[in-house]
């Protein structure tokens, strides 16, 4: 294999990874600030509890998202510093911001909130969780804003053969960034509260801790719910807007060759021959695409074919149609656990309403634990759908991926880092997996990290302070 | 000052302070090999760092961020010319991370042994290829006109560099040391002195034999002469001042004469260096510096404003995080979280 090839094994595994850990990390600080929240404002200590269970996921979840993280900021010079010498002006801009804006607020917070329940004041310490859930969100926004040049460029000029900035407002008031950036954060939410509820659930059927379970999955599935409405409804004006700026990434998520109908129907499944470029098979909504393309039921959507000749005309001799069946069937697997998820979540408000949830049924909370994995699975598909979808650029329509890989590096030592950081990943992977059931099983009212009390030989105040947690 | 100045001095200040921080949590991270006799002790010593080394690894992320927006070839072409050393580096930096979260969540022997070792390679081996990285830079590089490290022709280990990176872990952890004992209570706080005692005066050798090397291996004495000497002058006089201190058990004197010697040893680097920021070892006029390796003068306006306005509120909640975790720590401090 090729370095362009290693290089794009790397990026896709390891940004995978690394956007397993993020989610949780933004999500789960929200949940817990809040929980901190009702504790400081009710005083009731089960919340304190609650922050406390709760944060030894975060915890461990925290670790493995700053360290996948650092790898990231690197893999952009190393693999692909063709493509970091022309866009370094506006895609590091934002890199850096975010490393001193949200980065230095997440780390700095989040060691004084772990390690200052006995130092701070009880509302101080509550401030510090909240500026990490700030910070995470802050990240998020600075690098999606870096990945929306990517699918949109503006507020540049190309000069020298770079892209140099011209306007730093145009960069972060991106319409990418505005769609993209809440349907990511809500995705976030979206994937605590189905982690929260899908541990309650467990422990609601083993009847562990029923009270504080109960407490903890009513919070988690109301910001489940809340959150997957949103993803969807941000999903929709994503997909609006991707119709007017990549309309080929639209039309391959559509496997739709030749220029729709008006009105257009939305396929739900189709047997897609990238060879023949034709479908041997489609299943059909009338008007829905053209509903989810315009709001409308009417309208026609460009198909591949058109899109390719005009692109062609515009850029030059190439191919310009990204992977159609893992763009089409991505997008399908989105929509497909976005949909599972609302439909889930919501009956679990349902139940919380009606005060039903002693008497819910196993099935449900099975279900529910199982659900874990919907939003996981979302979220890679999205990130598959966008990133693929883009083909065969980088930054669309001004560099190709071909034209950014390193020139400087050998496959070889490539083939190297992604054998070793891959295999590493997989081992942290099993890691976390292995603590999280483990921290599952612990009763929120009893910690195995609890030491007794020593007495301190060099300190003669002698304060006796129990360790209660 | 340009903007050009002013975004070099910012990253190398960006580079320096990580090691003042950073340096003392890699110092830590070697000693849990040697100084702690229970786990008590090796509790103590990760308690230290515990609130602070997240924090201090991001001036390093901060530092390649500004690198790639300021000064995308520099970024470029460092990150993909020293592929197989960033490699490692990130490698070392994973497994050390992950330890300091994962040691104490169980408590059987082998789990902690194998986080112990991944925080103690970690440690050890991130600082030695920093360093390596660093004088390799100052030394020269085959950089083409391309701005690429050509693949051919790369001598990235020689004596120099090896040197330089022995020199920077021992710097470090004579820092760690001190760091010890001046974070901790009772024997730990005694013993890491004593260590420290013994570090001292073989850090100073590495250094002194650096800055001879230097001599032969790099430009600095005719770029920067006058600095240079004044430098190492001025570190011989700290040293000193270091052992008078610590064998006086005056912990915070020689916390910050060791934190002035790691400040005064990378400052020297990056002062040498400007105004390039990476040497060719084949022309001069491949050189890569901040006049041809810098972004558009747009962007650094924006960056600029955006770290004049932020910069005082992160250096100020980063003391706070100090002054508020300012207490030694102690076994009973330990068993509270
Ligand atoms: C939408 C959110 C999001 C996305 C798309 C990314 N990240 Fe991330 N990143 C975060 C959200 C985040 C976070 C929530 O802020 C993390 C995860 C857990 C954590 O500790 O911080 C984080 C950690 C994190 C760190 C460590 C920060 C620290 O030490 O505190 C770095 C250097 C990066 N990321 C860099 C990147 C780069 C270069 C990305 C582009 C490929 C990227 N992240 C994608
Ligand atoms: C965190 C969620 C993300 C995921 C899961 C993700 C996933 C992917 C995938 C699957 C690819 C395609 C690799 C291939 O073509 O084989 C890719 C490429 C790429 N992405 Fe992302 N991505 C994410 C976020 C980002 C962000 C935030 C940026 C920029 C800041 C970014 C920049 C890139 C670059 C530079 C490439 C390589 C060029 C290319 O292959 O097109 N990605 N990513
Ligand atoms: C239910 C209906 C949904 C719709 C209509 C929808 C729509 C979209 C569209 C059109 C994109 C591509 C944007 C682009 O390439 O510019 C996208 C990306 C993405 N989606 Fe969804 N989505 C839905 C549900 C979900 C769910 C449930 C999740 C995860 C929990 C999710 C996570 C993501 C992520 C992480 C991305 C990549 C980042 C981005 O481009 O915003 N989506 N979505």
């Amino acid at each position: 294999m090729d370095v362009l090839d290693l290089a794009r094994i790397q990026f896709a595994t390891t940004t995978i990874l690394h956007f397993v850990f993020v989610p949780i990390s933004i999500g789960l600080s929200l949940m817990i600030a809040i929980m901190e929240t009702m504790y400081v404002v009710r005083k009731k200590e089960m919340y304190k509890k609650m922050a406390k269970f709760w944060g030894h996921f975060l915890l461990i979840n925290f670790a493995l998202g700053v360290v996948t993280g650092i790898l990231q900021e690197f893999q952009f010079g190393m693999n692909w510093s063709e493509f970091s010498r022309f866009v370094g002006d506006v895609f590091g801009t934002p890199l850096a911001i975010e490393a001193l804006l949200a980065f230095f607020l997440e780390s700095t917070f989040i060691g004084l909130w772990v390690f200052g329940w006995n130092k701070l004041p009880k509302k101080l310490h509550l401030m510090c969780i909240w500026l990490v859930a700030i910070g995470t969100m802050l990240s998020g926004f600075w690098i999606l804003t870096a990945n929306s040049f990517m699918q949109h460029p503006v507020g540049y000029e190309v000069i020298d053969g770079r892209a140099q900035m011209t306007d730093f407002w145009a960069v972060i008031t991106n319409g990418q960034v505005l769609w993209e950036f809440p349907h990511t954060i809500f995705a976030a939410f979206a994937t605590s509260g189905f982690l929260v509820a899908g541990i309650s659930a467990w422990k609601l059927l083993r009847k562990k801790d029923v009270e504080f379970f109960k407490s903890s999955f009513i919070t988690a599935v109301i910001i489940a719910g809340i959150s997957s409405m949103c993803v969807a409804m941000f999903g929709h004006g994503q997909a609006q807007y991707l119709v007017e700026t990549q309309p080929m990434k639209m039309a391959a998520s559509e496997a739709l060759w030749e220029t729709s109908d008006d009105p257009a129907p939305w396929t739900v499944f189709a047997l897609i021959d990238t060879e023949n470029q034709e479908n041997k098979f489609e299943l059909n909504i009338p008007y829905m695409l053209s509903f989810l393309s315009y709001n409308k039921f009417s309208g026609s959507v460009q198909g591949m074919n058109e899109l390719q000749a005009q692109y062609e005309e515009t850029y030059g001799p190439g191919d310009y149609i990204p992977p159609v069946r893992t763009t089409f069937w991505s997008f399908r697997i989105m929509v497909a656990s976005g949909t599972a998820m609302i439909l889930l979540s919501f009956y679990g408000i349902y139940l919380a309403m009606r005060k039903r949830l002693d008497q819910a049924r196993p099935w449900y909370l099975k279900l529910m634990l199982w659900s874990i994995a919907l939003p996981f699975i979302g979220n890679t598909a999205g990130w598959i759908m966008t990133e693929i979808g883009r083909q065969p650029w980088t930054v669309f329509g001004l560099l190709t991926i071909e034209d950014s890989v390193s020139t400087s590096v050998t496959s070889n030592q490539v083939l190297f880092s992604v054998i070793s950081f891959t295999s590493l990943y997989l081992i942290l992977l099993g890691v976390l997996a292995f603590l999280f059931v483990r921290e599952a099983r612990k009763s929120p009212y009893q910690d195995a990290n609890a030491i007794p009390t020593i007495e301190d030989p060099y300190t003669h105040q002698g304060r006796d302070r129990h360790v209660t947690e | 000052m340009s903007l050009n100045d002013l975004w070099f001095l910012l990253i190398s200040v960006l580079f320096v302070g990580f090691f003042f921080l950073e340096g003392f949590d890699f110092g830590v991270g070697m000693s849990l090999g040697f100084l702690p006799r229970n786990d008590t002790e090796k509790r103590m010593l990760i308690g230290t760092i515990g609130p602070f080394w997240d924090a201090n690894e991001v001036w390093l992320i901060t530092a390649v961020g500004a690198m790639f927006a300021a000064f995308p070839h520099w970024y470029s072409t460092l990150l993909s010319g020293y592929y197989l050393f960033f490699t490692f580096i990130l490698l070392g930096l994973i497994l050390r991370g992950v330890a300091f979260e994962f040691r104490h969540k169980m408590s059987s022997n082998g789990w902690k042994k194998t986080w112990d070792i991944s925080i103690m390679i970690g440690s050890l081996a991130t600082p030695f290829l920093m360093g390596m990285i660093l004088a390799g830079i100052v030394q020269g590089v085959p950089i083409g006109s391309d701005m690429n490290i050509a693949i051919e022709g790369r001598n990235l280990v020689n004596l120099f560099t090896v040197w330089a990176g022995l020199a920077v872990v021992m710097l470090c952890l004579l820092h760690g040391l001190v760091f010890i004992s001046l974070r901790t209570e009772g024997e730990l706080r005694e013993r890491s002195r004593k260590y420290a005692l013994i570090t001292l005066p073989i850090t100073a050798v590495f250094l002194a034999v650096l800055a001879l090397l230097a001599s032969i291996s790099t430009d600095l004495y005719t770029k920067r002469g006058g600095w240079l000497i004044a430098a190492i002058i001025l570190g011989a006089v700290i040293f000193v001042l270091a052992a008078l201190f610590l064998r006086k058990k005056l912990e915070k004197q020689s916390f910050i004469a060791t934190s002035l010697l790691v400040v005064l040893t990378f400052a020297t680097l990056f002062i040498g260096l400007f105004p390039r920021v990476m040497v060719s070892s084949l022309d001069s006029a491949f050189d890569l510096t901040i006049y041809n390796a810098v972004s558009g003068p747009y962007t650094l306006k924006s960056m600029t404003i955006v770290a004049v306005i932020f910069l005082p509120f992160v250096l100020g909640y980063q003391c706070w995080s100090y002054y508020v975790f300012r207490k030694r720590v102690s076994e009973k401090e330990l068993a509270e979280h």
